[in-house]
């Protein structure tokens, strides 16, 4: 009786303990080692962009979203309102007002593929992956549509297809992961942009070339290359003649990958979980002691002798 | 030929003593026609369509959800409030089971069943959020997302939703009259208890952990590393009121299952509950200050943010803390019991703040629940209460069941 009691102790602290020690070995999960290369980036030097707006287009077409006649994208009057990404718009170039000359400045806005990226820390599937190219994908296969990526992520990236009835995704921009997968493969945005304002290339050769330019050329830049450093680095990087907030980039994200928020907690659970077992193993053990010594000492019931009975013969 | 008919007069006599409770089914069906079941049936009749549509139609036309707001109701109410206000379970049967305070027998059957249905219906509201509902089962046999909150999340309700079963399920062996089965889990209870504690706090701390990644989205004021504390120590807070606050309320709806009801005895239980709910807000109070002391975010508390936060944190913290102190001090259970009222609201408002309100408080688009949205979580909740009073009419949950009494 005595044996099988401690079994039964030992068993259910093995139980318990398999399902926290199974994580445990993850807790760092989110960076594969592919992510931790630095792959390639897009600069974008928001001061030659005019807003023609062809990457929008190219983008439609090439990711067979719904799209317009390219002259349909000389319009103006969509700047008149802030735009996001939405479920078949992966790029969006929005226009700001420079305080300083009033002049109008274009920010193309897409998924900025983060180095350490939100959203694949946040997934429970593992439906995002960050490639050793830079590029941020995601998998259909095996999202479950919880949201809980759009939750995660700090630039507001990442689309719902919420008028898709059965088999809804989330969407936003690949880096052209399919282009690009091949040497000398450029994002389509990249590849239509008729001034120089998107370049595609290494990322460590970009943040090289964005701050050779602002040595350059003090007079013209803030001195600041966005995304260098923003949540741990992402592969988009963003020259600016205006002060970053002005045109829609947020400068109080920090520079702490958004995956490092978790995983603190995520250690203590385990940790906890694997301490905590053991106190409350003993009291369970205690608290049957004394309901087995209490049915002893009053009236047992018909019940609990057959129980006994069993007991001592295994 | 005999015999068939008399197994068939048998198994009819079972449904008609286990499933219409002793009567025929056209008394049956007669005693089923009450007010109280009239409005639950009329909330079923609109509700019910309305989950179909979502679940044919999709999240799109019957939500407003969008993508900066893609977390309604659904979530902050059906599965934020809902598991916190299921941690009776927790509560009552770690004093049971493990500290031995046997005083609170007539507590945990009720408050056990409530937290297993609590659960099973917060899952219930999750899938009709889900966008792919028929994968629920994915993050447990397909693919691992292991560095996410939410996968952990996802693997201790599993669990614990097992445990509570294992818990709950001794009232089911007695009704069905399996007295082999009904020993055997009453044995597991134990452990199924010390199981049930360990991941009961893991997770509830994880529903306030899967903010944390969001640090640039959620109102400072509620932001803060020490989210899943503040989650777990107020679903203690929820459980300890859910149990006080439903265990006056079935005693006054289910009158004739309590047999030998002390309301003396009753009463000095409910306010000893009162007691740790109130050492639990204050704690929960001054952990609060000392994150907004640890972030520097008082001068916030001026903005019109600051006030939502400071009505939160006194009309839904601070005085419930000193109710139920008052009702500690003289001996009032009838003040207890309003104020657990008070702080399960207050609970329900912290989840919604936390998840909707001061979430992505920046963005231009603000959220409002669709009607329909609104009519779904209202029939889950009546759902609920339905397979509860299905349950509690049936089964031992209120009283001893008479074959078994001695053997608690
Ligand atoms: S910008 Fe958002 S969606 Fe894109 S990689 Fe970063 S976290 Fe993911
Ligand atoms: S919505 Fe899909 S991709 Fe996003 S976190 Fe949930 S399961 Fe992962």
């Amino acid at each position: 009786m005595g044996i099988s009691r401690r079994n039964f102790l030992i068993r259910s602290a093995a139980l318990a303990g398999a399902a926290v020690v199974g994580s445990i070995t993850k807790v760092r999960a989110g960076q594969t080692p592919d992510s931790r290369g630095e792959g390639y980036g897009v600069l974008i030097d928001t001061t030659f962009c005019n807003g023609c707006r062809k990457c929008e287009w190219a983008c439609n077409e090439w990711n067979k979203n719904p799209n317009q006649p390219i002259k349909a994208y000389e319009n103006k009057s969509v700047f008149e309102t802030y735009r996001r990404t939405h479920a078949h718009t992966f790029t969006v170039v929005n226009r700001f007002i420079n305080p300083l000359n009033a002049e109008p400045v274009y920010v193309k806005k897409q998924c900025m593929h983060c180095q350490d990226p939100a959203c694949v820390s946040a997934c429970f599937v593992e439906a995002f992956t960050k490639t050793g190219r830079g590029a941020v994908i995601y998998n259909p296969d095996v999202c479950v549509g919880c949201r809980y990526c759009m939750i995660a992520c700090p630039f507001d990236i990442p689309a719902y297809e919420y008028h898709e009835p059965v088999s809804p995704g989330v969407t936003k921009c690949t880096l052209c992961y399919d282009r690009i997968r091949r040497d000398g493969g450029l994002p389509a945005c990249v590849e239509v942009c008729p001034t120089e304002t998107l370049r595609f290339g290494p990322r460590k050769e970009l943040i090289a070339v964005a701050h050779e330019r602002i040595r350059n050329n003090l007079k013209k830049y803030v001195d600041y290359v966005y995304g260098e450093h923003e949540v741990g680095g992402t592969s988009w990087l963003y020259l600016s003649a205006v002060p970053f907030e002005e045109i829609g980039l947020r400068q109080d994200l920090g520079t702490r990958p958004i995956p490092d928020t978790g995983k603190g907690f995520m250690f203590m659970v385990k940790v906890l979980e694997i301490v905590a077992a053991w106190p409350l193993v003993f009291a369970a053990f205690h608290a049957i002691a004394r309901l087995r010594k209490k049915n002893a000492d009053t009236r047992v019931s018909a019940d609990d002798k057959n129980a006994e009975e069993h007991d001592r013969k295994s | 030929m005999q015999k068939n008919m008399t197994e068939k007069a048998d198994s009819s006599s079972w449904v008609r003593k286990k499933i219409f409770m002793g009567m025929t089914f056209r008394e049956y069906l007669k005693s089923c026609v009450t007010l109280t079941n009239g409005i639950a049936a009329l909330i079923l009749i609109v509700s019910v369509p309305v989950m179909i549509y979502r679940l044919v139609y999709g999240l799109g036309p019957s939500t407003n959800l969008s993508d900066t707001n893609p977390w309604g109701i659904w979530i902050g109410i059906d599965v934020l409030s809902g598991i916190a206000l299921a941690a009776g379970g927790l509560v009552i049967g770690t004093a049971y089971y493990l500290f031995g305070m046997k005083e609170y027998h007539h507590f945990v059957r009720p408050a056990i069943l409530t937290s297993l249905l609590g659960y099973l219906f917060a899952v219930l509201g999750l899938l009709f959020d889900l966008g792919r509902y028929y994968r629920l089962p994915y993050p447990m046999v397909v693919s691992f997302g292991l560095s996410s909150i939410m996968f952990l999340i996802a693997w201790h309700f599993a669990l614990y939703i097992m445990v509570l079963f294992v818990e709950w399920s001794p009232a089911l062996w007695e009704w069905l009259n399996m007295r082999k089965a009904r020993q055997w889990f009453s044995r597991m209870a134990v452990w199924a208890t010390v199981f049930g504690v360990i991941i009961a706090g893991g997770h509830q701390s994880a529903l306030g952990a899967l903010f944390l990644i969001a640090p640039g989205k959620l109102h400072p004021l509620w932001y803060s590393e020490l989210l899943p504390l503040y989650f777990l120590i107020s679903a203690i807070i929820a459980g300890l009121s859910i149990v006080i606050f439903e265990s006056a309320l079935t005693r006054r709806i289910f009158t004739e299952k309590v047999e030998h009801f002390d309301s003396g005895r009753f009463d000095r239980l409910t306010i000893s509950l009162g007691k740790a709910s109130s050492a639990a807000l204050f704690t929960y109070f001054f952990l609060k200050l000392l994150g907004l002391a640890h972030a520097h975010t008082w001068p916030l508390l001026s903005t019109p943010y600051g006030f939502w936060f400071l009505f939160e944190m006194l009309a839904c913290v601070l005085l419930p803390a000193f109710l139920f102190a008052y009702g500690v001090r003289y001996r009032n259970a009838k003040v207890t019991r309003w104020t657990a009222l008070l702080a399960i609201t207050g609970i329900v408002l912290n989840r919604v703040n936390t998840s909707i309100i001061a979430f992505n408080w920046n963005a231009p688009e603000r959220y409002y629940p669709l009607w329909s949205e609104v009519v779904i979580t209202v029939g889950i909740i009546t759902m609920a209460v339905i397979a509860f009073r299905w349950i509690v009419n049936r089964m031992a949950i209120l009283h001893e069941h008479p074959d078994y009494e001695s053997s608690h």
